[in-house]
């Protein structure tokens, strides 16, 4: 049995899954965070079962990636039981998807989550009234808070078992009559179809001249699809408007209609958090907000990461000097043995210090539902990048980490924004990267100074934007972005997606950081590394850098972490300022910030634009990393 | 009178007339609950020509300039 979450962006689809899965699938404030789903295996009453989660969609027509693919796994994924997951302080806008799930006749649940947050909005629904409508058990819920789940999900079973199929709300006469004459027609005709959807579904769907079933059809049968010209242009003539502005307005006067009637408004009760937005969208102080939000967590991090990573470095590197008293350290053992240690000591004491506290604060601005506020701040400087603001979502889930940022950048439209948005998300210094940052620079040099690096960052950015989007020139589609209500983050919420987002680091970079460390120190063992280093030889004497930097870039490609903790383990002190100069440090800091994007950017890049466009990001990046990194030794 | 929604001033109330431009921004802005006949509050202008905060059905959407400019309404 696959029972199918399916819903409005933001209504908190994922929220449910997690409450069903343990923290699985990320969560955050924001219309459009879910861009692939997530499956998981639950128990029913019982009955083995499993749980899908879709990205967010507003309706069955989709127009991003990720709601295209929300619809395509409804109608093509054998799907059992649909659970209806509304936003209950958003219903009547709700209850358009609604009216098109109830079209495709399959057992359905409503879930009415956030119900406490629309009490307090002043919203109180009658859902036995409701109910009786839709011909569909409702279940009122509070995911967060795991209220009502229990009971969403019996109520699934029990309409899974009797296959129970709500009720078709009928538009008014003139337009249902070409509805059900149109469905008699596609019956008729009898074309193969490559969804099995009711005939009603699809004729609702050719009146609204969904341009994904219309290309289907176009190609198979001519007959047809005169047959639905005639029939959108009837609608058309007694409406005085396209006929698929005749389909949405009647949905939407149903759903007002419904929602109407079963609706009693209250006065809502405002919190001191409704009025955020004065400050935070404000003209003027919503910028300076935005400039020091972003410089206190800088120093969040800085301190808190600092605070850790001077007394563990010195704890770790105390230890190999003992164990080089009971263990040669000419021997191969010794060797093996001291590689493995400067992994893990390069993994607690200079990369986690710095990541989690990093983590955890993203976690709270986005469950806070800070970043589509970012998106409305920044549209117009967007604008001059050739993006629009929706383009900042993905550049700040770059912080963290690349990879989600490029999927996420199947929120934008058009496959050119997705582009230049996917390239400048690969300059955007990751959290690996930002170690780098942390650890060298502000550790070694100054906090001003990493600070700065962050700026001269955006700078390019913007400068490598304004060259893209020239040679790209198209106009980008206008911003449409819906701005959530903000949530008072949870937490517990926020520490289980630091977790989740953390796992990435503790069990795949990790253990590829210490059998990188182990290799390295083979290699010098075996006194290997000097070919290599010798190879790299015309790069690092172009940047001015030792010698022995040329292996630990190699390593930077798997793991951007890897080059800094290779550093420390080739130059073979912990002091890095006792062999290089603030100079070298910094042209080092910048070269591998911006250099090849790590293997696991490039697998997701390779998928999402395509082998061509991957190769000439990493051309791009390279050449930009060695002008920048030469212009450092120079110039800093 | 109807003018375009980037004209109307903050804090005040429009009702849709049309939306000009193609399927796909009429499509969009429908699922977010902009339709001909509905009113629209605009809440906030953000400067340098950046993008306009509306409420709607009570809900709060952000429109760039570009696209508010399709949006045809007459002022309440």
């Amino acid at each position: 049995m696959k029972i199918a979450l399916m819903g409005q962006p933001n209504s908190g689809k994922s929220t449910i899954f997690n409450h069903v899965a343990g923290y699985k699938a990320i969560t955050s404030n924001f219309p459009g965070k879910t861009v692939k789903y997530e499956l998981t295996k639950l128990n029913l009453l019982g009955r083995t079962a499993e749980l899908v989660d879709l990205p967010g969609t507003y309706s069955l027509t989709s127009f991003d990636l990720a709601e295209l693919e929300a619809r395509k796994y409804l109608l093509k994924g054998n799907v059992d039981i649909v659970i209806n997951v509304i936003d209950a302080s958003l219903l009547s806008r709700s209850l358009e998807l609604t009216l098109q799930l109830l079209e495709l006749k399959l057992p359905m649940v409503i879930c009415l989550n956030m119900i406490d947050e629309a009490e307090r909005k002043g919203i109180k629904i009658d859902i036995e009234k409701l109910s009786k409508i839709l011909g569909v058990p409702i279940v009122p819920t509070v995911a967060i808070k795991g209220k009502g789940i229990k009971d969403l999900f019996s109520a699934a079973h029990k309409v899974g078992e009797k296959k129970k199929i709500g009720k078709t709300i009928n538009f008014s006469k003139d337009v249902e009559d070409v509805i059900t004459q149109l469905s008699i027609q596609i019956k008729k005709k009898q074309i193969e179809q490559e969804f099995n959807v009711p005939e009603r579904f699809l004729a609702l769907k050719y009146l609204e001249n969904d341009s994904y079933f219309m290309e289907n059809y176009k190609k198979k049968s001519n007959v047809l699809f005169e047959e639905i010209a005639y029939f959108q242009n009837i609608l058309k003539e007694t409406h005085g408007r396209q006929s698929d502005v005749v389909i949405s307005s009647e949905r939407h006067h149903l759903s007002m209609n419904i929602y109407e009637s079963v609706v009693s408004l209250t006065k809502p009760h405002t919190s001191l958090i409704d009025y955020l937005d004065n400050i935070l969208m404000h003209p003027f102080l919503g910028y300076i907000s935005l400039g020091l939000i972003f410089y206190l967590f800088f120093n969040l991090i800085f301190g808190a990461g600092k605070m850790v990573e001077e007394p563990l470095l010195d704890y770790f590197y105390k230890l190999i000097p003992l164990i080089g008293k009971s263990i040669d350290p000419n021997t191969l053992s010794f060797s093996i043995i001291s590689g493995i240690i400067q992994g893990l000591a390069g993994g607690i004491a200079i990369v986690l210090p710095y990541l989690f506290p990093f983590l955890f604060g993203l976690a709270i601005l986005e469950d806070l539902g800070y970043l589509p506020r970012i998106a409305f701040l920044l549209d117009a400087f967007l604008h001059k990048i050739g993006l629009h603001g929706k383009a900042i979502i993905p550049f700040i889930l770059g912080y963290g980490c690349t990879v989600p940022a490029i999927m996420a950048t199947r929120i934008l439209e058009s496959e050119r924004d997705r582009f230049i948005a996917s390239v400048l998300a690969t300059m955007i210094p990751c959290a690996a990267r930002m170690t780098i940052i942390f650890a060298l620079v502000a550790f070694y040099i100054s906090p001003q100074a990493a600070l700065a690096v962050y700026i001269l960052n955006i700078i390019v950015i913007i400068i490598s934007g304004k060259i893209l989007s020239r040679l790209l020139p198209e106009i980008t589609p206008g911003m449409i972005l819906e701005i959530p209500a903000y949530h008072i983050p949870s937490i517990k919420v926020a520490l289980a997606k630091t977790w989740l987002r953390m796992k990435e680091f503790i069990f795949v970079a990790w253990p590829l950081l210490i059998v990188g460390s182990t290799i390295l120190s083979l290699l010098q063992y075996y006194k290997m590394d000097v070919l290599i280093n010798n190879f790299f030889s015309p790069l690092t004497s172009l940047l001015g850098l030792p010698l022995v930097v040329g292996t630990t870039l190699i390593f930077g490609i798997l793991r951007k972490e890897l080059s800094m903790l290779m550093l420390i383990q080739a130059i073979g002190t912990s002091n890095v300022v006792a062999v290089m100069s603030a100079t070298q440090i910094m042209t080092f800091t910048i070269f591998v910030i911006f250099y090849v994007p790590c293997a696991a950017t490039i697998a997701v890049l390779w998928k999402e634009i395509g082998s061509k466009r991957t190769l000439f990001t990493i051309a791009f990046t390279t050449i930009l990393a060695t002008i920048l990194a030469t212009i450092t030794r120079f110039v800093y | 009178m109807t003018i375009t929604l980037d004209s109307i001033g903050e804090n005040q109330k429009a009702k849709v007339v049309s939306i000009s431009g193609g399927w796909g921004v009429r499509q969009r802005l429908g699922c977010l609950g902009i339709h001909p006949g509905d009113i629209i509050t605009v809440k906030r202008s953000a400067i340098m020509r950046g993008p306009i905060l509306i409420s709607v059905h009570g809900n709060q959407v952000a429109l760039g300039r570009g696209v508010a400019r399709r949006v045809m309404v007459e002022a309440e």
